[in-house]
C-alpha cells in the first residue's frame, strides 16, 4: 500500500530537529530508522502530517565513552550497535539483544533510539535497558533532560518524551567487574516479535549471587523489572535449585496480553521458565 | 521403462543443470505484469468490504470523484448487467452456486469483498481518493463455523440459496464395484479408531502479488496478468464478459511463485477488463500485500472424520472419511473440487477392502477457497498417515510395522486400489528402507528411549509419513467423469529454425518451475540439439496459443510428454528428408546423437541441423514432402503418475516451553526418470518447506467479526530458512510406465507428504504424556498445553490460535471445542 502524502524535513542536527518538530505542530512524528513507522503509514494506521526525518543528522549516530557510562546515539544501527566494542565490552547485554532483532535488514536500518522511543512491549531493548539502569537523553525547546529508565516506559506505545522532544542519547552506566548478562529469547519464528524475553543481568561474589537485575519483554504494556525475583536471587546460590525457586516470582506483578502467540497464562509460564534459562545462562551454570 | 533404460549416460536428461530462468530473476531483468507501462495507462485502486456479512445500503461516490487525479469511480451498479460470474470449473449434479460476482452488488459476504473501484491517472492517486468513498452498511449476522452454518435454521450466507451447502459429493466402494460395502467393513470391525483433523486454513503467500494490465483493442483485449493459467483465463474471461474468444490475448509474463494461489479467474481480472472497456484506456491494477492476504484465495480449511477399521493383527480393512470443506463465499474456479481431488487419496498406500468418502462443501463468510499446493492430497495424506499412526497405537504396534503389512507390495504393480485408481508402479520398500537409513531410525529410537527414561525436559519424536499421490492432471476422461468442464491434454510445438536452433512452444506456462531448463534438455535428447540453442516458448495465448496451463504437478508428465511426442514427429519429417539427401532408403537410417546415418556405411551421416537448412532452402525435397519440420502433439495421458516416497522427522520437543524443533528430516522421494537432479531438489525442498509451515507455522485466523486477523506478515507466520532443519533428500527411481519418460509430477510431493510426518514425530514424541493429538499448527503454545492440560480433551486439540471454531476430538469422542 501507499501512504497517505505528509510533509517531509530532514533536518541535520539535533537544534534543527527540534526546531523542526516543533513548527511541524501536533500532527507530526520523527522517523529514526522507519522499520516500525513505515509499516505503519503504508497500512494507513498513522496520518503524520510531517515526518522529520533524523537520518541525516550525524551527532545522533555513534557510541561514544563517557567515564563511568557509554553513550550511543539514539540513530546509532542495531548493526553498528552490537558490533561496536564500547558496547561489547561494557554492556555486552545490549549486544546479546541486539542480536535478537528481527533480521540483518531490519538490523541495518533500524536503530537503538527509534526502537526504544517506539516503545513497542515486544520490543527486546526496553527490558535490556530496564535492567541496565540506562538513562534516556532528550532535547527539546526548553533544553537537554535526562529521564532514568524506570520513569521512560510509561504505557502500551508510550514514553515519557514529550511531543516535541526528540530521544538523543542513551547513557549506559559502565558494569564493573563480575557482571555477566544473558537475554533469553522465545519467539515461533526467528524473525518475529518476541512472546516473551528475559534480560539477566548477574553479579557473582564468592559463588553465590550479590545481585541480579531482571527485565521482562512482552509480559505487560510496557517493559519491567521482575522485581520479586530480583528480591529473591539476591545473596542466593548460584545453584539451579536456588534459581530456578527465584524464578517462579517471574509472573509476579505482570498483566501480559492474550493474542495469536499465547494467553497470558501461557506467557506467565514462560516468564517463569525464561526467568531461570536466563539467570542460569549468566552464571554460566 | 525401455526408453528409460536405453538412456544414454552422456544425455541431458539427468543433468543437474543450473536454471537458464535465473539469471534474468536474480539480477532484476525481470517482466513482472507490474513492470508493464503502456502510453495512457490509468490506474485502479479497489475499496473493499471491512464488514464479514452486510447489506450495502448506500455508497457516495461524489467526493471521491472530485479528487486529483481521479477520472472514474465505479461500484457493483455499474458493472451488474455485465460482468457476469466469476466461473466455476466443477458442476456435478446437484451444486448451488449462488454466482460470484466480481464487484459486489449490494451485498458484501466476506471481508475484502470489492465494492468499489477507482480509476486515477496514478496509482497514489488512485488509492488516496478511495478515502473519499463513502460506503453504509447494514450488518448480517456472519457465518463463519461450517458446523453450525449447515444447522437447520442457520442464517444464509447467500439470500438466493436454501442452506449453507453448495454441494454432497460421495464415492463408496461397495456401490462402485471398487471394493467391499464400507457398512460390512464397519460392522465386522475388530478394532475400530475414529479421529477428528482440521486442516487449518492456509494463505498460498505467493512472493509477487498479482497484478493484471489490460489494453484494449478494437472488439478485444490483450490482458497481462500474474497467472498461472493464462489459457484457461482467456477462455473464461470471454465466456464471463461476453468477448470473442479470438479477440483475446492473455499474457502471463513472468510469475512469481503461485502453488495455486494465481489458478483462479480472479475478480480484478474482470473488473480491470471492464473498466478498461469502459474507458477504452489501458488500465493496471496491482494489489498490496494487504489486499492479497485477505481477499486472494485460500486453502485448506477442511473438517476431517476419520474412521479406520482393521484385524487385530493389524489388516486395515475398512476406511470411512467425512469432510466438510469451507468453500468461503463464493465457488471459485476449482474451489469445490480442491476436496474431490483428495478423494481417490485417503486410502492411499494401503490395500483397504472398503472405503468411502463423502465431502459436502460449506459457504461461509470468509475468503473464497480454491488449490493450493497439493489440493486436496495433502489433507488425505494427512489423515491417513494420521490414523494409521493412531491404529499402530491402538493395536500396540510399531507404526512402520503397521504400514508395511499394508501397503501394496513391490511385486504387486500395477494395483487398483478401493478408490478404483491403478498405481501403475512403486516400490514403497525401497524407499522406506532407504530413508530408515539415511535417518539412522534405530539410534534415533534408543536415544528416544533414554530420554523418556531420564524424564528428560527435552523429548525426542519420530514421524513417518510414507505417501504417495495422484498428479499429471490428468486424463481428460476421467476429469470428465468427475464433473469437471475442462480435460486435462497439454500441447506442444516445436520448431525448428534455418540455423538449426529449436523454438520449443508449450502450453503449460511456468511461474518459477523451471521449464526452460528442463524442457529444453527433454528436446536436446529427443533431437539431438545442443541444450543452448533451444529456446521455450510459453505464456502468451498468442504464441503458444493452445494449453491447459501449470498446476498439478503436470507439466512435466503430460506437458513433456507433448514435447517428446512433437519432438518425435520432428524426427520422422526430418527422417524422409535425410534419406533423400543421404539417398538412402528411410529404413535404412538410424538416427543417434542428432544424426541420421545409414546403417552400414558409418561416412554417411546428416545432421538435424543440415537437414533443418536444407529444409528452410527448400531446393532439393524429396517430391511431396513440404518443406517444413515443425511439428505439434497434444497429448492426452491415459493415467495419472503416482509418485511416492517415505519421509521421515526426527522432532524434539521441549516439554517445559512446548517449542518443538526438527532435528532431522529425510526424503526419499520416487519421482521416477529425474530430468533435472537440481530442480527437483528445489521442488522438494520448497515443498517441504510448504508442508512443515502447515503442521507447525501457518494459519489464517479469523475473529469473531469475521476479520482475518492474520492480516499481514507479522501475524500470519511464515517460516524462513533459519526456521528449517538442512533436509536430507534423496531418491529411488521407479520409473512410471503410463509415460515414454518413466518420469511422474514433482511439484507437490514435498508439500503433500511432510504435514503429517511432523505432526506423527510430535504426537510420538508425547505420547508417554498421554498427548494423541496436536492441532495444527502445533504452536509452542497448543504443544505446552497438549503436554501440561488438565482434560484429556483440551490437551487434544484446545484452540489457541484460532480462539473458537473446530477442534479435534478424540476416538472415545470428548470434543475439544473452547
Amino acid at each position: 500500500m501507499i501512504s497517505a502524502s505528509f510533509d517531509y524535513v530532514a533536518p541535520t542536527s539535533i537544534s534543527e530537529a527540534v526546531s523542526a518538530l516543533a513548527s511541524a505542530g501536533e500532527d507530526a512524528k520523527v522517523m529514526a530508522g522507519g522499520q516500525s513507522l513505515i509499516p505503519v503509514l503504508r497500512l494507513r494506521l498513522a496520518y503524520p502530517t510531517t515526518v522529520v526525518d533524523l537520518g541525516r543528522v550525524d551527532e545522533l549516530k555513534g557510541v561514544r565513552d563517557d567515564g563511568d557510562a557509554i553513550v550511543i546515539g539514539a540513530m546509532t544501527s542495531h548493526d553498528d550497535v552490537m558490533h561496536d566494542a564500547l558496547v561489547q565490552q561494557h554492556a555486552s547485554l545490549i549486544a546479546q539483544a541486539t542480536a535478537t532483532v528481527a533480521d540483518p535488514q531490519v538490523r541495518h536500518r533500524g536503530t537503538f533510539g527509534g526502537a526504544l522511543a517506539h516503545a513497542d512491549p515486544a520490543g527486546d531493548l526496553g527490558a535490556v535497558a530496564l535492567a541496565l539502569d540506562c538513562e534516556f537523553v532528550a532535547s527539546g525547546p526548553s533544553g537537554e533532560r535526562r529521564i532514568a529508565a524506570a520513569d521512560f516506559f510509561q504505557d502500551y506505545l508510550t514514553t515519557a518524551l514529550a511531543e516535541d522532544e526528540i530521544l538523543t542519547s542513551i547513557r549506559v552506566p559502565k558494569l564493573g567487574d563480575g557482571w555477566s548478562s544473558h537475554y533469553e529469547k522465545f519467539n515461533r519464528v526467528a524473525q518475529a516479535w518476541s512472546i516473551v524475553a528475559v534480560a539477566a543481568l548477574v553479579k557473582r561474589s564468592n559463588g553465590s549471587i550479590g545481585e541480579a537485575r531482571v527485565g521482562l519483554t512482552n509480559m505487560a504494556p510496557t517493559p519491567l523489572r521482575a522485581r520479586a525475583v530480583e528480591s529473591a536471587l539476591a545473596g542466593a546460590d548460584a545453584s539451579a535449585e536456588a534459581i530456578g525457586t527465584a524464578a517462579e516470582h517471574a509472573a509476579e506483578g505482570t498483566t501480559p496480553s492474550s493474542d495469536l502467540s499465547g494467553k497470558a497464562d501461557y506467557r506467565e509460564h514462560l516468564a517463569r521458565v525464561l526467568t531461570k534459562r536466563a539467570v542460569l545462562a549468566a552464571c554460566n551454570v | 521403462m525401455t526408453a528409460v533404460e536405453d538412456r544414454p549416460v552422456t544425455a541431458e536428461i539427468g543433468q543437474s543443470r543450473k536454471r537458464k530462468e535465473d539469471y534474468h530473476l536474480i539480477t532484476g531483468r525481470t517482466t513482472w505484469t507490474d513492470n508493464m507501462n503502456l502510453p495512457g495507462m490509468v490506474h485502479l485502486a479497489i475499496l473493499r468490504s471491512p464488514m464479514a456479512h452486510a447489506k450495502i445500503t448506500s455508497i457516495n461516490t461524489d467526493e471521491a470523484k472530485g479528487r486529483p487525479g481521479v477520472i472514474a469511480v465505479y461500484i457493483g451498479q455499474d458493472f451488474a448487467e455485465t460482468q457476469g460470474n466469476l466461473p466455476c470449473a466443477f458442476a456435478p449434479e446437484g451444486l448451488v452456486n449462488p454466482g460470484a460476482p466480481s464487484l459486489a452488488v449490494g451485498q458484501v459476504n466476506h471481508v475484502g469483498e470489492a465494492v468499489a473501484v477507482v480509476v486515477a491517472r496514478t496509482k497514489v492517486e488512485a488509492q488516496d481518493a478511495l478515502e473519499g468513498v463513502e460506503v453504509e452498511y447494514e450488518q448480517l449476522p456472519a457465518v463463519l463455523n461450517m458446523e453450525e452454518a449447515i444447522k437447520d435454521g442457520a442464517d444464509l450466507v447467500h439470500p438466493n440459496t436454501e442452506s449453507n451447502r453448495s454441494y454432497t459429493w460421495a464415492f463408496e466402494s461397495g456401490a462402485a464395484g471398487s471394493g467391499e460395502p464400507i457398512e460390512d467393513a464397519l460392522s465386522n470391525a475388530e478394532v475400530t479408531v475414529k479421529r477428528r483433523f482440521i486442516q487449518q486454513r492456509l494463505i498460498p503467500a505467493f512472493m509477487e502479488p498479482r497484478s493484471t494490465v489490460v489494453q484494449p483493442i478494437g472488439e478485444g483485449v490483450t490482458m497481462w496478468s500474474a497467472t498461472q493459467i493464462p489459457h484457461v483465463l482467456r477462455t473464461l474471461l470471454a465466456a464471463t464478459l461476453g468477448i470473442a474468444e479470438q479477440k483475446v490475448r492473455v499474457v502471463a509474463p513472468d510469475v512469481g511463485g503461485g502453488f495455486g494461489g494465481k489458478i483462479v479467474v480472479t475478480p480484478e481480472e474482470v473488473i480491470t477488463t471492464l473498466v478498461a472497456r469502459k474507458l477504452n484506456k489501458p488500465v493496471k491494477y496491482t494489489e498490496s500485500r494487504s489486499e492479497s492476504l485477505m481477499s486472494a484465495h485460500h486453502g485448506r480449511d477442511q473438517i476431517q472424520d476419520i474412521t479406520i477399521t482393521a484385524k487385530k493383527d493389524g489388516t486395515v480393512t475398512g476406511l470411512d472419511v467425512h469432510l466438510l470443506a469451507d468453500m468461503g463465499a463464493y465457488l471459485r474456479l476449482f474451489g469445490p473440487s480442491v476436496p474431490v481431488l483428495g478423494a481417490f487419496m485417503f486410502n492411499s498406500i494401503y490395500k483397504f477392502a472398503a472405503y468411502r468418502f463423502v465431502c459436502e462443501g460449506i459457504f461461509t463468510n470468509k475468503t473464497a477457497t480454491d488449490a493450493y499446493r497439493g489440493a486436496g492430497r495433502p489433507e488425505a495424506t494427512f489423515a491417513i498417515e494420521r490414523i494409521m499412526d493412531e491404529l499402530a497405537n491402538e493395536l500396540g504396534m510399531d507404526p512402520m510395522d503397521l504400514r508395511r503389512k499394508n501397503w501394496i507390495k513391490h511385486e504387486e504393480f500395477p494395483f487398483t486400489t478401493v478408490a478404483g485408481l491403478t498405481y501403475d508402479t512403486g516400490n514403497y520398500e525401497a524407499a522406506t528402507d532407504k530413508a530408515l537409513a539415511l535417518i539412522g531410525w534405530d539410534e534415533l529410537r534408543r536415544e528416544q528411549a533414554e530420554r523418556r527414561e531420564r524424564k528428560d525436559p527435552i523429548q525426542l519424536g519420530l514421524g513417518i509419513s510414507t505417501f504417495t499421490e495422484m498428479c499429471g492432471l490428468a486424463p481428460s476422461r476421467i476429469l470428465g467423469s468427475l464433473a469437471f468442464g475442462a480435460g486435462g491434454w497439454e500441447h506442444a510445438s516445436i520448431r525448428m529454425l534455418a540455423t538449426g536452433k529449436v523454438e520449443v512452444v508449450t502450453g503449460s506456462s511456468a511461474h518459477g518451475q523451471g521449464h526452460e531448463t528442463a524442457f529444453a534438455q527433454i528436446v536436446a535428447d529427443k533431437l539431438g540439439v545442443a541444450w543452448e540453442d533451444i529456446e521455450l516458448i510459453h505464456g502468451d495465448t498468442q504464441s503458444s496459443p493452445k494449453g491447459l496451463d501449470t498446476y498439478g504437478s503436470r507439466s512435466l508428465a503430460v506437458g513433456g510428454i507433448a514435447i517428446v511426442k512433437a519432438a518425435e514427429k520432428v524426427v520422422a519429417k526430418a527422417q524422409k528428408i535425410a534419406a533423400h539427401l543421404l539417398e538412402a532408403d528411410e529404413d535404412d537410417l538410424e538416427f543417434e546423437g542428432g544424426s541420421f546415418k545409414v546403417k552400414g556405411s558409418p561416412g554417411s551421416t546428416i545432421a538435424m541441423g543440415e537437414i533443418a537448412f536444407a529444409t528452410f532452402l527448400g531446393h532439393n525435397l524429396p517430391d511431396g514432402v513440404e518443406p517444413s519440420l515443425d511439428s505439434d502433439a497434444t497429448y492426452d495421458p491415459e493415467n495419472f503418475s503416482f509418485p511416492h516416497g517415505t519421509h521421515l522427522c526426527a522432532m524434539e520437543v521441549d516439554t517445559d516451553t512446548g517449542f518443538t524443533k526438527i532435528r532431522k528430516y529425510v526424503c526419499v522421494d520416487d519421482i521416477g526418470t529425474p530430468i533435472n537432479p537440481l530442480i527437483i531438489e528445489g521442488q522438494v525442498h520448497g515443498g517441504l518447506a510448504q508442508g512443515i509451515a502447515q503442521a507447525m507455522f501457518e494459519e489464517a485466523v479469523y475473529d469473531e467479526a469475521g476479520n482475518l486477523t492474520t492480516g499481514t506478515f507479522v501475524d500470519y507466520t511464515l517460516p524462513s530458512s533459519s526456521d528449517l532443519p538442512s533436509f536430507t533428500t534423496a531418491r529411488t527411481e521407479t520409473a512410471s510406465t503410463t509415460n515414454p519418460l518413466g518420469v511422474k509430477g514433482v511439484g507437490e510431493a514435498g508439500t503433500i507428504a511432510s504435514t503429517p510426518a511432523v505432526v506423527n514425530a510430535v504426537v510420538d514424541a508425547l505420547r508417554p504424556y498421554g498427548v494423541d493429538d496436536v492441532q495444527m499448527p502445533m504452536t509452542p503454545e497448543r504443544v505446552w498445553r497438549a503436554i501440561h492440560g488438565s482434560e484429556k480433551s483440551e490437551r487434544a486439540g484446545a484452540g489457541t490460535t484460532a480462539y473458537g471454531g473446530a477442534s479435534t476430538t478424540t476416538s472415545d469422542g470428548e470434543g475439544g471445542a473452547l
